[in-house]
């Protein structure tokens, strides 16, 4: 089939990611003010430049799918089924988070839409996710787990004693590395030996690289890998090219001893997998310039209105530091 | 009643919530065929197979994230850690991601896992095989935590771990595994956070841990003879602590010794005798002692371990001493 005819015949598909892609993008941009602005406690790690990952690798599941999201884990939250106010809520610390403010950007979880949660340590979510993967294999259910995490967490030997299992298992689960070049403040190529994707294919795990700013290219081939994990062919393994916009951190404003201006601007300018998709979709006739730009100005409205909510919203009752320490 | 070894009881109590609840499982090192070094876990791959009787590869981080993965998603996996000294290779499984994750979800997710693991020197097995890292998992908030003191509470405890809602950290002594108790045929569960009386007394409360609680009984002995009258009591749980319990035995005597086999130093027993000065403090005709092992790792030779932990003669001595006024400081 023609790129073309495939487009057309998935248009409600590709309307929907481009809008996830805008959301996770609003979304951050939205955190990020609210962090300049000193509206919001802490500090948190921004998802913008990465959105194709986690959008073309969620669309790709159900809900009965689960996945573990890392320390930069907005993206994956939104593209999993999140809502803006509960999540806005959540990173204010209000009540009405969906961890009832006790997380906090670092560790969001959504279990109605199986995000078993954010993880504040580097590589932490890597046996979590398999086990989820054993569990359903045990359970004889067809569900699949994605571990998302990053580049620098590749150096966490966890890592490869749960490939290990997994592999000696056949489990469900899906390694996703979103290498975005840096692990904290530094090059990747600074802190990883030899090749990424050998790692897993030293344990005889089919491993893949996939363009990470190509919504559609991660979406093909994620589904291809969760058909083949539904039918115990996994587990399986995705290095995911892609980029990080902002620095570690919001507050990693000063960054050129490590990662150059030039080069920024060349990612956001040339491979910003929002521009490239929107692009695409206008091209292919799936949607006009007019209805992308709709798109756009809802997606932005909701964010707005979700943050002058989650603002308003008010903080957990004092009672309820002691609560949920354990389950009744 | 019958009686059966500790090892036997923890076995039973694996079997019958086994076949009571198919969302159980096991995992560990050497856990099937094998059946573990302790041969605690012989017939159970037989009866449950290999899906629920889970050989790992030597992973400890990776085999207990994987049990917290699976009990966040509705099983109740039981984790093998061969010994109590390995639980600093799954700190952070255990103690950042198990221990926090219902709290920082806001109690949306369970994470319902047993840590089955032991403690106790005297084994003659050196430093990194031999300690009672108790302490450590009580300190975080989230973890429960268990010790059994006989096959009686060590299946009764079992069975009340796993079916509970959070992660529970079970210490069973190594050099327990072979003594025998009597235990019911008929089911039973022994809750958490409710103490037992096992000697009554007036004169002075010996507050003990899991085999302490054998020395203590030996020590109350000791002191009977010579006319004075201790109390044993074993918390059997230290979190949830059953404090009342404590405290009233401690008002009753107004003497008391902590005993548990942990290091002295920033320990389990730092912690209930410290707790007795707040609460008990007017009741009170002695300072509260801890006895604990040493501040040591635990040494090789026999010459120099079987000092490092508490004894009944030593228990004996001190509880002496606080009858007789003396002031007397713990090590």
């Amino acid at each position: 089939m023609s790129p073309a005819k495939k487009a057309k015949t998935n248009t409600e598909d590709y309307l929907r990611m481009y809008r996830q892609m805008v959301r996770i993008r609003s979304f951050e941009d939205n955190a990020n003010q609210l962090y300049l602005s000193a509206k919001m406690p802490g500090l948190t790690h921004m998802y913008s430049g990465e959105e194709a990952v986690a959008v073309g690798i969620c669309e790709a599941l159900t809900d009965s799918d689960r996945i573990t999201s890392t320390h930069r884990g907005h993206g994956h939250c939104v593209a999993k089924g999140a809502e803006f106010k509960e999540m806005f809520c959540e990173l204010l610390g209000k009540e009405e988070g969906y961890c009832r403010g006790k997380g906090g950007s670092m560790h969001i979880a959504d279990q109605s839409h199986g995000n078993l949660g954010a993880n504040a340590i580097v590589g932490g979510s890597m046996g979590i996710a398999t086990g989820s993967a054993l569990r359903a294999k045990l359970q004889g259910s067809d569900d699949v787990t994605v571990c998302f995490f990053g580049d620098g967490a590749t150096a966490q030997g966890l890592l490869y004693e749960v490939m290990n299992m997994a592999a000696l298992w056949n489990l469900p689960v899906i390694y996703a590395c979103e290498n975005n070049g840096y692990s904290e403040y530094t090059k990747t190529e600074e802190i990883a030996a030899g090749s990424i994707t050998a790692r897993a294919e030293a344990f005889g795990i089919e491993a893949h690289q996939v363009d990470g700013q190509d919504v559609l290219a991660v979406n093909d081939l994620t589904q291809k890998l969760v058909a083949r994990a539904r039918k115990g062919e996994g587990p399986f393994f995705i290095e995911l090219m892609t980029y990080r916009y902002h620095g570690h951190h919001v507050g990693d404003i000063n960054r050129e001893y490590y990662r150059s201006k030039a080069e920024e601007k060349d990612w956001k300018e040339n491979r910003d997998p929002i521009t490239r998709f929107r692009h695409f979709l206008v091209q292919e006739g799936i949607a006009s310039e007019d209805e992308i730009e709709a798109i756009n100005a809802e997606v932005e409205k909701d964010a707005a209105d979700a943050v002058e909510y989650a603002l308003a919203a008010k903080y957990p009752d004092v009672s309820e530091v002691d609560m949920h320490v354990f389950a009744d | 009643m019958r009686e059966i070894t500790l090892s036997q009881a923890v076995n039973e109590a694996l079997a019958e919530e086994m076949r009571r609840d198919p969302t159980t499982f096991i995992m560990g090192e050497d856990v099937a065929e094998a059946g573990t070094p302790f041969k605690v876990l012989s017939g159970l791959v037989e009866e449950f197979g290999t899906d629920r009787v889970i050989d790992t590869p030597i992973a400890e981080p990776g085999f207990m994230g994987m049990a917290v993965g699976a009990a966040m998603t509705g099983a109740r996996p039981i984790v093998d850690l061969m010994f109590g000294d390995f639980i600093f290779l799954i700190m952070d499984q255990l103690c950042n991601q198990a221990a926090k994750t219902h709290y920082m979800s806001g109690g949306k997710l369970n994470v319902p896992l047993v840590l089955r693991t032991n403690l106790g020197a005297t084994r003659r097995s050196a430093a990194q095989h031999s300690q009672s890292l108790q302490a450590l998992v009580a300190h975080i908030p989230g973890l429960k935590v268990a010790m059994p003191s006989s096959a009686y509470e060590a299946k009764g405890l079992m069975k009340t771990a796993i079916r509970d809602n959070n992660p529970v950290v079970i210490f069973e002594d190594k050099l327990m595994y072979q003594d025998k108790a009597p235990v019911p045929e008929e089911e039973y569960l022994i809750p958490f956070g409710v103490a037992n009386v096992k000697r009554e007394g007036s004169d002075i409360t010996l507050i003990a841990t899991s085999s302490m609680v054998q020395v203590a009984e030996k020590a109350a002995e000791m002191l009977a003879a010579e006319g004075i009258s201790a109390e044993v009591i074993d918390p059997r749980t230290i979190v949830p602590l059953d404090e009342e319990a404590l405290l009233k035995s401690v008002r009753k005597t107004s003497r008391a010794i902590v005993i548990d086999e942990g290091h002295q130093s920033y320990g389990v027993t730092a912690e209930i005798a410290s707790r007795l000065n707040e609460k008990a403090f007017y009741h009170l005709d002695a300072p509260v002692l801890r006895m604990g092992a040493m501040d040591v790792p635990v040494p090789f030779s026999p010459a120099l371990e079987d000092i490092t932990v508490p004894t009944p003669e030593g228990v004996a001595e001190n509880a002496r001493k606080l009858c007789a006024g003396e002031m007397i400081h713990a090590a």
